[in-house]
């Protein structure tokens, strides 16, 4: 069991490192306003603040869960709570790769029941990783809404899950790769495309 | 993880904190009112006890349960086995069924191995206990409860930076000093400690008559004493735990290893008196089953000291991290 | 190879053997006739008797006498699933024996006459090597009650050898009379030295490996303590004690100094004593299970040096065939026991000759003359002298070849040498005069349907 405490954390949707010839789609400008962006349509779809808990899917989706909570803050002056999910338990795909290192599940206090769950990812692609998360969720409390925000759709859905809140929508190609950098886990805002030819084995 | 469990020592420094890492993860599910995880659904575990252990075998089943795991149990004492079916052959039948995994108690020290390198199930094989030799996910349990007394933040002998508050995560026993007290001759829990207790970090020292210890202990990680007032006084130790001792040791026509329960009690017991010789912060450990009176005091079983009923709660979380890091995995156990 | 066979006997037609080195020295030629060695000389291809014989070209060869086992378990009867007398002695002719000396622990055991000469009888019938029963000390190897050892020396088996192999003769009054009581027909008593009470249950050497294994230890003592209570017992009576498969310094130790002071104790060692250590179990492969345990290296060390210079005597294989169910388990369920007969000679040319410890005179010192003197078989372990007769072995020290049980003459599949490679290849074995080995193949004795 040696190598598994390295075994990559993140999910198949989302890529870990940024590889080398590859395409910027999206500059930390274009980031910082998509999530202002997306904050406002929140507040705007819930008509307010109230009830709603972020709930960012690790790794990067705890970041972007935190930022969207400060942009509500900065729009509206309320403290939306914040949480993780880890999904890793409920994946449909376990057999299929090396074993997953899990990350903690952390829920804000009062748990889930009767709140709006916003559900925030980096890339929403197959969308199997949110299969998981509603299947996740509906083991930690009944929410009475349960949305989800990703701050790039890539396409590709292999089950019928579309996200309420888009970042971009970005085209891709299945043999592409789209890698999203954060400063808070990678030192700088980025997403990035890379094609095999350019970016090696995806 | 590799393919097998069967010994302590087929983990190293970052596989054990692994393993330690995820069980807080288990746990942390299991404190949920929804405690049943689809993580292992459609994957079957056999507990295969050729040995009455109530105990360890319904802390599998639960571990698989929690995971959703199909659970098969062959309590195979006193079935066709006794009757002269071999191990080999109840493998076979087992594989038959389609065992993802093998949760082997056996009384014949290396059965596991045998289980796992003669090529006679194809499914992962986890070591619950072999004769005289090995109980590693005992002693993961037991690593795990004294992590979190003693290495979460806040706890007395902490150094270094904890992953988070009250967190134990990431973080090993380096530096601790364990005990282990009793029957280490014929104790696979002991084996299991001193191996994996060293591998974090721990100092671990083993007390016990001379008749209970092996001949050939110079090699294990660890000192040894024959003496528990001096190991307690002088040794400081954080965390004392007592091994079982069984009556029928005692002295017999044949020669015994000690000349009575009493005598033994009174020499290596954890009286009320040598509880109070332990720092405020040290725990009191047991395996269980606990016979109370010969190698535990009431006074120290029952004192808030004691994690023993800790132990078998953390001893779930320990054995769903231990299935996860096997099962969860491609089949072909890499990683 | 020819076509013509010698029949058994040594009667067959003359085998001219070319530049074989005798003991591994000079080359020379070696002419069989009438199954004795006719004549040995540097080229005998033009000597009268020469003519018409069949040539074996043994160059590069080492000539050996035929190897003498003191110590086989051939199984038969009782235990035909393990081995028989027919398949032992096809794997002790492919690893160059030309005696061996067939162990009583059989079922039923080999304590009447009427046992011995069976086996004797199964051994003359197979033809490939002479087998000579070992009688066992006492009645059903029970240690209780001495069994009739003037019978079966006075058999057709003519029995010299008495051991309870496999069992101690721990009673020590009992092991006195045993001791006094062959005397009267010049036998031997082999020990099989094990102390009861302190390895009840044993499963290998007590050490660091068995602690850490949670296996019942066997301590080097429970050895140790027989053999030397049984030298000080043998010098007392005055009568031939011989010490089976030693396995520890400690019984180095005991035997040398009872050899300093002229004690009459011959001893053995098997093949795999002296290359296996207790490392190997850690596995828990039953495959290693054997009795006396296999120990450390500080033993195996000990051993060979015990080997080298004399003070143990007696290469043995204690070749112990068990069938698949007894080894395809867990080790406490196990037999004991490991194959050895067709291993023997690479073995001790890997770990005594390339080692520099013994020379090839020195082998066949302790592979065939010393075992012959201590069983008294006057026709076996003599000089490759002309008018001896004409058992040897001719082996390719040059060759390595990887152990494959399957591919034995033994029925026994528990090699523990298995997926080794070792030096040295057996390439003709002859019993008075008759090829039973050419080629490294055995040959079917004429007019026999096998």
């Amino acid at each position: 069991m040696t190598s598994a405490a390295q075994g990559a954390p993140g999910a198949p949707d989302s890529g870990t490192t940024a590889l080398p010839g590859a395409r910027v789609l999206l500059e930390s400008g274009d980031i910082h306003r998509a999530l202002t962006r997306i904050a406002h349509e929140l507040l705007e779809a819930n008509k307010g603040p109230h009830d709603l808990i972020l709930l960012g899917i690790p790794t990067r989706g705890v970041p972007l869960a935190q930022r969207l909570a400060r942009r509500i803050a900065d729009a509206d002056g309320a403290e939306v709570p914040t949480g993780s999910l880890d999904v890793t338990m409920y994946r449909d795909d376990l057999r299929r790769h090396p074993t997953r290192t899990l990350l903690p599940t952390e829920l804000p206090p009062g748990g889930l029941d009767d709140r709006i769950v916003v559900l925030v990812d980096d890339v929403l692609y197959s969308g199997r990783t949110i299969r998981a998360a509603l299947d996740a969720v509906s083991d930690l409390g009944r929410p009475r809404a349960v949305r989800l925000a990703v701050l790039v759709d890539r396409g590709h859905r292999e089950l019928p899950i579309r996200a309420d809140h888009v970042g971009k929508n970005l085209p891709t190609s299945s043999a592409e790769r789209v890698s999203v950098l954060l400063a808070e886990t990678d030192g700088r805002d980025a997403v990035l495309l890379s094609s095999p030819a350019t970016g090696g084995a995806a | 993880m590799s393919r097998h469990l069967l010994s302590a020592a087929d983990l190293d420094h970052a596989a054990a904190v692994h393993v330690l890492d995820v069980a807080e993860e288990m746990a942390a599910t299991q404190r949920r009112e929804i405690k049943k995880l689809p993580t292992l659904r459609g994957r079957t575990v056999v507990n295969l006890f050729f040995e009455d252990s109530t105990r360890t075998r319904t802390s599998f089943e639960a571990a698989a349960k929690r995971l959703s795991a199909d659970v098969i149990n062959f309590s195979a004492k006193g079935s066709s086995v006794s009757k002269g079916e071999s191990l080999k052959d109840t493998a076979l039948t087992l594989q038959a069924m389609g065992a993802d995994a093998v949760v082997i108690r056996h009384p014949a020290s290396g059965a596991p191995h045998r289980l796992a390198r003669a090529g006679w199930t194809r499914g992962s094989v986890v070591n619950a206990g072999d004769g005289t030799h090995e109980h590693p996910t005992q002693a993961l349990l037991d690593a795990f409860t004294i992590r979190r007394h003693l290495r979460a933040d806040g706890a007395p002998t902490g150094s270094g930076t904890a992953a988070g508050p009250g967190s134990a995560t990431g973080r090993d026993l380096d530096g601790l000093r364990v005990t282990i007290v009793g029957d280490v001759l014929h104790s696979r829990v002991a084996r299991s400690n001193v191996l994996l207790l060293h591998t974090l970090g721990a100092h671990v020292t083993l007390v016990a008559p001379p008749t209970l210890l092996p001949v050939g202990i110079g090699g294990w990680p660890c000192e040894v004493s024959h003496d528990l007032d001096g190991a307690l006084r002088d040794g400081a130790p954080d965390a004392v735990m007592m091994l079982r001792v069984q009556r029928e040791r005692m002295s017999t026509a044949g020669g015994g290893f000690f000349p009575s329960a009493r005598e033994y009690s009174r020499r290596y017991g954890l009286s009320a008196a040598r509880l109070r010789l332990l720092p405020e912060h040290t725990i009191v450990m047991h395996p269980g089953p606990m016979n109370r009176g010969l190698e535990i005091s009431a006074d120290a079983a029952d004192s808030p000291r004691s994690t023993i009923v800790e132990q078998v709660g953390n001893g779930v979380a320990v054995r769903m991290a231990v299935l996860y890091l096997l099962l969860a995995g491609d089949l072909g156990g890499r990683a | 190879m020819s076509t013509t066979t010698p029949a058994p006997g040594g009667t067959g037609p003359a085998v001219l053997v070319r530049g074989a080195r005798i003991l591994g020295g000079e080359a020379a030629d070696l002419l069989l006739s009438g199954g004795r060695i006719a004549d040995v000389g540097p080229d005998l291809s033009g000597a009268p008797a020469a003519r018409g014989a069949e040539v074996v070209d043994a160059t590069g060869l080492v000539a050996l006498p035929g190897l003498v086992d003191l110590h086989t378990h051939l199984r038969e009867p009782g235990r035909e699933d393990a081995e028989t007398v027919e398949s032992g002695t096809r794997a002790a002719a492919r690893g160059g024996f030309t005696a061996v000396h067939a162990m009583a622990n059989t079922d039923p055991v080999a304590d009447t006459a009427g046992v011995v000469e069976q086996v004797r009888r199964l051994g003359e019938e197979a033809g490939w090597v002479d087998v000579h029963p070992v009688g066992a000390v006492t009645v059903g190897l029970a240690g209780q009650q001495l069994a009739e050892l003037g019978a079966m020396a006075d058999s057709a088996a003519r029995v010299r050898v008495f051991s309870d192999d496999g069992k101690c003769v721990w009673d020590a009054v009992l092991m006195r009379r045993a001791l006094e009581y062959v005397r009267a027909f010049d036998g031997v008593i082999a020990q099989h030295a094990q102390e009861p009470r302190l390895t009840e249950d044993a499963q290998m050497n007590e050490g660091e490996v068995s602690a850490l294994l949670g296996l019942r230890g066997w301590p080097s003592v429970a050895e140790e303590a027989i053999i030397a209570r049984d030298v000080l017992l043998a010098s007392h009576v005055g009568s031939r004690l011989h010490v089976c498969h030693v396995s520890t310094k400690g019984s180095v130790e005991i035997i040398r100094w009872a050899k300093e002071r002229g004690f009459p104790v011959t001893a053995e060692v098997t093949p795999h004593h002296l290359l296996l250590t207790d490392e190997l179990v850690r596995d828990y492969d039953p495959v290693f299970k054997v009795n006396p345990p296999l120990r450390t290296q500080a033993d195996v060390e000990a051993l060979r040096e015990g080997l080298a210079d004399g003070t143990i005597d007696v290469v043995a294989t204690d070749h112990a065939p068990h069938p698949a169910e007894d080894k395809d388990c867990e080790w406490a369920a196990a037999a004991m026991g490991m194959t050895g007969l067709e291993t023997a000679l690479s073995v001790v040319q890997h770990t005594m000759v390339e080692t520099g410890l013994l020379d090839w005179a020195g082998v066949a010192q302790r592979m065939s003359t010393a075992p012959a003197r201590i069983g008294r078989l006057e026709a076996q372990g003599r000089p490759l002298a002309a008018g001896e007769p004409a058992n040897l072995v001719l082996l390719d020290p040059a060759a390595r070849w990887t152990v494959d049980p399957a591919a034995m003459a033994t029925a026994g599949r528990n090699s523990p040498f298995r997926g080794r490679e070792l030096p040295g290849a057996v390439v003709a074995t002859f019993l008075r005069g008759r090829a039973t080995v050419r080629d490294g193949a055995l040959v079917e004795p004429a007019g026999t349907a096998r």
